[in-house]
């Protein structure tokens, strides 16, 4: 009975290991039978894995999955995900163990260096998005982003249903004109030493503050828009990392500490550890004014030449139980109700993705109805958007920031 | 606890067909412990050396663990992974030594177990946040003291949480741990006759400290050796506590490792299982350096004994035993109560003690979420619990008709799932739980789960099950009854009370589990631990301060029924001794 | 009944051993009515003996031998099938249970019907004098009257057989003589053969029957 356990134990774990079986052919629902979707996915259970750490992003995400299982009998379950990429990672695990259908994710919030992951890795469903009956109303042609995340080109893998703006919010009580470049945001910062941070890379804010200051600094940013090189690269970030080094040791705790998400930076300006921060959520600020979460007197600001501009997505991995009930729900998530909804902000005020001309009379009007929050700009206040740099540029910007500031002492 | 042994007994002693299984019992018991265990083991090892075909990994090699050593944080992250663990590990055990050499006997010692034990069941990632909340520049002992004596009309610029050394997540580990291993102390003393030793060297001269370090110390240590590398092994390898408390700039080894694992390029899979193995290396070591330095400590301990000094200082070594044990339970106190407040805050400026409002909204907005991860955290607790009940009671009572005798071994195999890290198993047992079907359900969990619930309920029920005057058995089979009736109409009855706080025990364990519920439940298994971590990212103290209570809560009903209810059910049974 | 039942307990040919060492041996007849009084020191043995008599001997002992009751051969008989009742020094009171449960725990499931069981209960409390007791909390009783509870719960068992040990030797002098006279009137009276194991000479001066010398303690632990 004890005869050799190791030896049972390693066996079953190399056939685990020993790769995907061959997996039956599973029918793939086609969205240009919309009416077969729907069929389909009446009664399925879609288990959305979507970032958690935002209420009011889970209060729209309860309120859509309420609507949709009322309109097309489609459960929605949110998976709260500290990090998108616990979802990428669960997909690869799937693959890894052979599992290559009814997967435990079936929509996925995502964007930037996920999806290109993802679609480099052949684990996402697809192309499908392009042919959703909502997809006439997106804005392809004045708003670029939505299908080209970070320059990678989506091919109708992902949907977009909701566009994200880099602002910076600030306390007037105790900052009367805040900085609109990234030198003004320096010697600010040298003024008042440890009042402004931004969060840690590689979470994605803290990445989109390197990226936002490195097209600000870098003399040619047109070179970002392509991938990294390695000729081009010490050059270009040269300037970033000359300023970093002069901001670090000004940072909130000397940049011995950073906050590890957004939302975190919310708390510390509440508690008046900061006074500036910055934001993916032009109506961020808006919101924690509302929930008691931010004192009345914050208020938003955007930088000079513009501030960086994405969309973000809904994908379907390859390997979903219930890919005609996520496309069910994408879809819904596109309607100019549901844009609407999320545009309002006094409940997430997320952009929409779609042309307001595009729409009907009664759908533009629900648009019209927003009114925008007290800290929150007017389009015309957050100006023009800029385009992120190819994501690999991102990678070699978190792996340089570690290196040189991320295990610093 | 020899498998063979229990088979024999089975064949030899027992009649009829039924009991037959009884004496798999044990084996059943250490094989739902270990083999998860040694599945995940070798799940991560494989990776680690760049076995991972589904990923294009065929080749066995030391790749892995080259790029593991060329991350620059790799030096400083494995450093502090040890600095923590063993501060952590020796600030609990002198702090549990002194309180118990200072006023073991005395009133003051009475009022600091009833003030320490119930600290056991919170859990560690509540009363993380609630520390958190307490000490840190905006916390509560700044705004207590502000501004009328600070001066400090804004927080501090200072580094408090998540400081470089990691002695924020030292202490919120100490606050934990300093119960624990009380509660084993305290178990281990009344083996060993303590109160008599210290009485018979203090006729000899010696002050009461110093009497209890040289005679009673080397005595209990012995029996409290296990707990101790397991609080030095989990220290070094603690996952939650770390990601609230701990450094960030590089995070500790198993942090890193969590993140690597969640990486979406995929290449960090091989450096996650290299960085796993890494950390169960790290430990090994640990406990390793751990052990020679309780050979130098007895060493050094004897020459101090054969010396005859009287010892002084004994009045300044009480006082600041008292002192920290009082510090302990009021820094986990007030942090629960920290975040009670928390959870009904409107608006709170810096530096108000109190908030500038209250609002019920933040439960009323998140109450229907909470519910629903908590009734999953007692479903999951509940099962878990409920399976390392009946295993432990199985075992417990093969042992006791077959006449088995629990060995050293067999304590060695109970500690295993205690000492092995959570990440260097967890993370390969993802792909086994994927591969069995039984992927991000809540099954998976609850077997995960039951990997540490089971010997923490079979520890502390273990004991008390022993100590069970068996003589109570021969008299009741004598007047006429069956193994089986003198069970449920003798023994579990008597032992309601035991049996209920092992239960307690349990069901705390399982409510305090971050890592399994993470990495098997696909995500899909939402409970009260899962969901206040992945908010601290966060940082809104009020959906913090919700979470962490409702997690607290969970913890620690069941500790209060297994007080309660045997007193209810007993209140007329003086001699079940709880009145 | 036959004059087989009424044959009593024989020890046939006992030996104990331990690891290979010989712990004891006896060859008796203990004859209904009779006490046979065992004493030696502590460690020889003579909890071993009895619970070889009753059946919960740990299986790391081997026995020789065999023990019958009433001509019935008990090896391999289970405890709760041997009719053997014992008494230890102390009483062992469930504490779970009032007086009046721990009477009926005893008491053989064929009389049946719940008033005729509590009246038998009330009858035997009667009896050794506690009438009345039935829902006491054993922990509120005396120590003469827990030894009476003890007695009667026993004898309400039927056993045909009664085994000692040292159950007398808790209590002070005054009650240790009544409760004494207590226990070895009432196996007189059932004429159960009853073996009491003692290092008290006083008591097996009371039990009035022959003693029986286990030999020098065995050196091993």
């Amino acid at each position: 009975m004890m005869v050799s356990p190791m030896k049972t134990l390693l066996a079953a774990t190399l056939l685990l290991l020993a790769g995907p079986l061959p997996a039956a052919a599973q029918a793939a629902p086609d969205p240009a039978d919309w009416d077969g979707v729907l069929r389909e996915a009446r009664g399925q259970t879609v288990y959305w894995n979507a970032w958690g750490g935002s209420s009011q992003v889970n209060e729209h995400i309860e309120w859509a999955a309420r609507e949709v299982h009322e309109r097309f009998g489609v459960t929605v379950e949110h998976v709260k995900l500290a990090d998108t990429a616990d979802a990428v990672s669960r997909v690869i695990a799937e693959k890894a163990a052979g599992q290559d259908q009814d997967g435990a994710v079936d929509l996925v919030w995502i964007n930037g260096e996920n999806f290109a992951a993802m679609k480099e890795q052949d684990l996402l469903f697809g192309p499908w998005a392009e042919a959703l009956p909502n997809w006439r109303y997106v804005d392809v042609e004045g708003k670029p982003a939505v299908t080209a995340d970070f320059t990678v080109p989506t091919e109708g893998l992902e949907a977009p249903w909701g566009m994200a703006q880099v602002v910076f919010y600030y306390d007037t009580a105790r900052v009367e004109d805040p900085p609109r470049t990234f030198g003004g945001i320096l010697d600010w910062a040298k003024a008042n030493p440890g009042r402004f941070t931004y969060p840690q890379p590689p979470d994605f804010l803290g990445s989109t503050f390197l990226k936002q200051a490195l097209i600000g600094l870098a003399p040619d940013p047109s070179v970002l828009s392509g991938p990294v090189g390695e000729a081009n690269y010490e050059k270009v970030t040269a300037p970033l990392w000359a300023f970093m080094e002069e901001l670090t040791p000004v940072l909130w705790r000397s940049g011995r500490a950073y906050p590890q998400s957004g939302p975190r930076q919310v708390q510390l300006m509440a508690d008046g550890e900061i006074d500036m921060a910055i934001s993916f959520n032009p109506n961020e600020a808006s919101a924690a004014i509302a929930n008691s979460e931010l004192p009345e007197t914050v208020r938003t600001f955007v930088l000079d030449g513009g501030t960086i501009g994405n969309a973000s997505f809904l994908a379907i991995p390859y390997n979903a139980s219930a890919k005609a009930g996520a496309m069910v729900v994408a879809n819904f998530l596109m309607s100019p109700e549901a844009q609407a909804r999320k545009q309002d902000p006094t409940r997430w005020g997320n952009g929409t993705v779609l042309a307001l001309d595009k729409l009907s009379p009664e759908d533009r009007a629900r648009f019209d109805a927003l009114e925008l929050g007290v800290a929150t700009l007017s389009p015309e206040e957050l100006g023009a958007t800029l385009p992120e740099p190819h994501p690999s540029w991102m990678v070699r910007l978190e792996e340089d920031w570690v290196a040189r500031f991320g295990v610093a002492e | 606890m020899s498998l063979g042994e229990a088979a024999a007994g089975g064949a030899s002693s027992t009649p009829g067909r039924r009991l037959r299984l009884l004496p798999w019992a044990p084996l059943l018991t250490i094989l739902a412990m270990l083999a998860p265990v040694a599945f995940g083991l070798g799940g991560t090892l494989l990776p680690a050396l760049g076995w991972l075909p589904a990923l294009g990994g065929h080749g066995i090699g030391l790749d892995a663990f080259r790029d593991l050593v060329a991350w620059p944080g790799f030096p400083r992250a494995a450093t502090l992974s040890l600095t923590t663990g063993f501060a952590a590990t020796a600030v609990s055990l002198a702090l549990v030594c002194l309180v118990c050499a200072g006023w073991q006997g005395t009133r003051a010692f009475t009022f600091v177990q009833r003030a320490l034990s119930p600290l056991l069941s919170v859990p560690h990632a509540a009363a993380a946040f609630g520390i958190a909340f307490l000490v840190a520049p905006s916390g509560w002992i700044a705004r207590a003291l502000s501004p009328w004596l600070t001066g400090w009309e804004r927080p501090p610029d200072l580094l408090i949480v998540q400081d470089p050394y990691g002695l924020a997540m030292i202490a919120g580990l100490v606050a934990k741990e300093v119960p624990f291993l009380l509660l084993m102390t305290l178990s281990a003393l009344g083996q060993v006759r303590s109160g008599q030793s210290v009485m018979v060297a203090q006729a000899l001269g010696h002050r009461r400290t110093t009497a209890w370090l040289k005679i009673v110390l080397p005595q209990v240590y012995v029996q409290i050796r296990l707990p101790v590398y397991a609080v030095l092994a989990y220290s070094m390898s603690v996952v939650d506590v770390a990601i609230i408390l701990g450094p960030n700039t590089p995070p500790t080894l198993s942090v890193q490792v969590v993140r690597w694992m969640s990486d979406p390029d995929l290449a960090f899979r091989f450096q996650a299982a290299a960085g796993a193995v890494a950390q169960l290396a790290l430990v090994v070591a640990g406990l390793a350096v751990w052990r020679l330095l309780e050979f130098a400590a007895a060493r050094a301990g004897r020459r101090w004994i054969e010396r005859g000094g009287r010892g002084c200082g004994d009045a300044a070594l009480r006082a600041a035993g008292l002192a920290a044990a009082i510090l302990v339970s009021l820094a986990i106190g007030l942090g629960i109560a920290g975040l009670a407040v928390w959870s009904v805050a409107g608006f709170w400026t810096f530096p108000n003690l109190l908030p500038d409002s209250l609002t019920w909204r933040g439960w009323a907005r998140h109450g229907p979420e909470i519910l629903s991860a908590a009734s999953e955290t007692v479903i999951i607790a509940g099962a878990a619990t409920s399976i390392a009940l009946f295993l432990t009671l199985a075992s417990l009572e093969a042992e006791h008709r077959h006449g088995l005798r629990p060995t050293r071994r067999a304590l060695w195999l109970l500690y295993i799932p205690l000492i092995v890290p959570q990440v260097a198993f967890l993370t390969g047992l993802q792909t086994l739980a994927l591969s069995t079907g039984l992927a991000g359900g809540r099954v998976a969990v609850i077997l995960a789960h039951l990997v540490f619930v089971l010997p923490y309920v079979f520890l502390s029920l273990s004991a008390p099950w022993r100590a069970w005057d068996a003589r109570h058995a021969t008299v009741a089979r004598a007047l006429g009854s069956g193994p089986d009736r003198v069970l449920w109409r003798v023994r579990l009855p008597m032992l309601l009370r035991p049996i209920l706080v092992a239960a307690a025990v349990g069901f705390a364990v399982s409510v305090g589990q971050y890592l399994p519920t993470l990495l098997v439940g696909a995500g899909r298994v939402e409970t009260l631990t899962t969901e206040a971590v992945a908010l601290a990212a966060g940082g809104d103290r009020r959906i913090i301060g919700a979470y962490a209570l409702a997690q607290t809560a969970a913890a620690f009903l069941p500790f209060a029924v297994a007080i309660l209810l045997p007193r209810l059910l007993w209140r007329n049974r003086k001699g079940l001794g709880h009145v | 009944m036959s004059d087989a039942t009424r044959d009593g307990l024989r020890l046939e040919g006992l030996v104990v051993s331990h690891g290979g060492h010989r712990l004891l041996a006896i060859d008796d007849h203990v004859r209904p009515g009779e006490v046979l009084t065992v004493m030696g020191p502590s460690g020889s043995g003579k909890s071993t003996l009895l619970s070889v008599i009753v059946g919960t001997v740990d299986p790391a002992f081997a026995v020789r031998g065999r023990v019958r009751l009433d001509g019935r051969d008990l090896t391999g008989v289970p405890p709760e099938g041997r009719r053997i009742g014992i008494l230890f020094q102390e009483e062992l009171l469930f504490p779970h249970l009032s007086v009046g449960g721990n009477l009926a725990f005893g008491l053989p499931p064929d009389l049946r019907g719940r008033a005729a069981r509590q009246a038998r209960i009330e009858a035997a409390l009667e009896e050794v004098g506690l009438t009345g007791f039935a829902g006491r909390d054993p922990a509120t009783l005396s120590g003469g009257e827990r030894a009476r509870v003890a007695l009667m719960r026993m004898l309400l068992s039927e056993p045909r057989a009664l085994l000692l040990d040292e159950p007398f030797s808790r209590l002070d002098a005054a009650l240790r003589a009544q409760v004494r006279d207590l226990v070895f009137a009432a196996a007189r009276a059932r004429g159960l053969p009853t073996l009491l194991v003692t290092h008290d000479a006083t008591d097996a001066a009371a039990a009035g029957g022959r003693v029986f010398e286990i030999g020098v303690p065995v050196a091993s632990g």
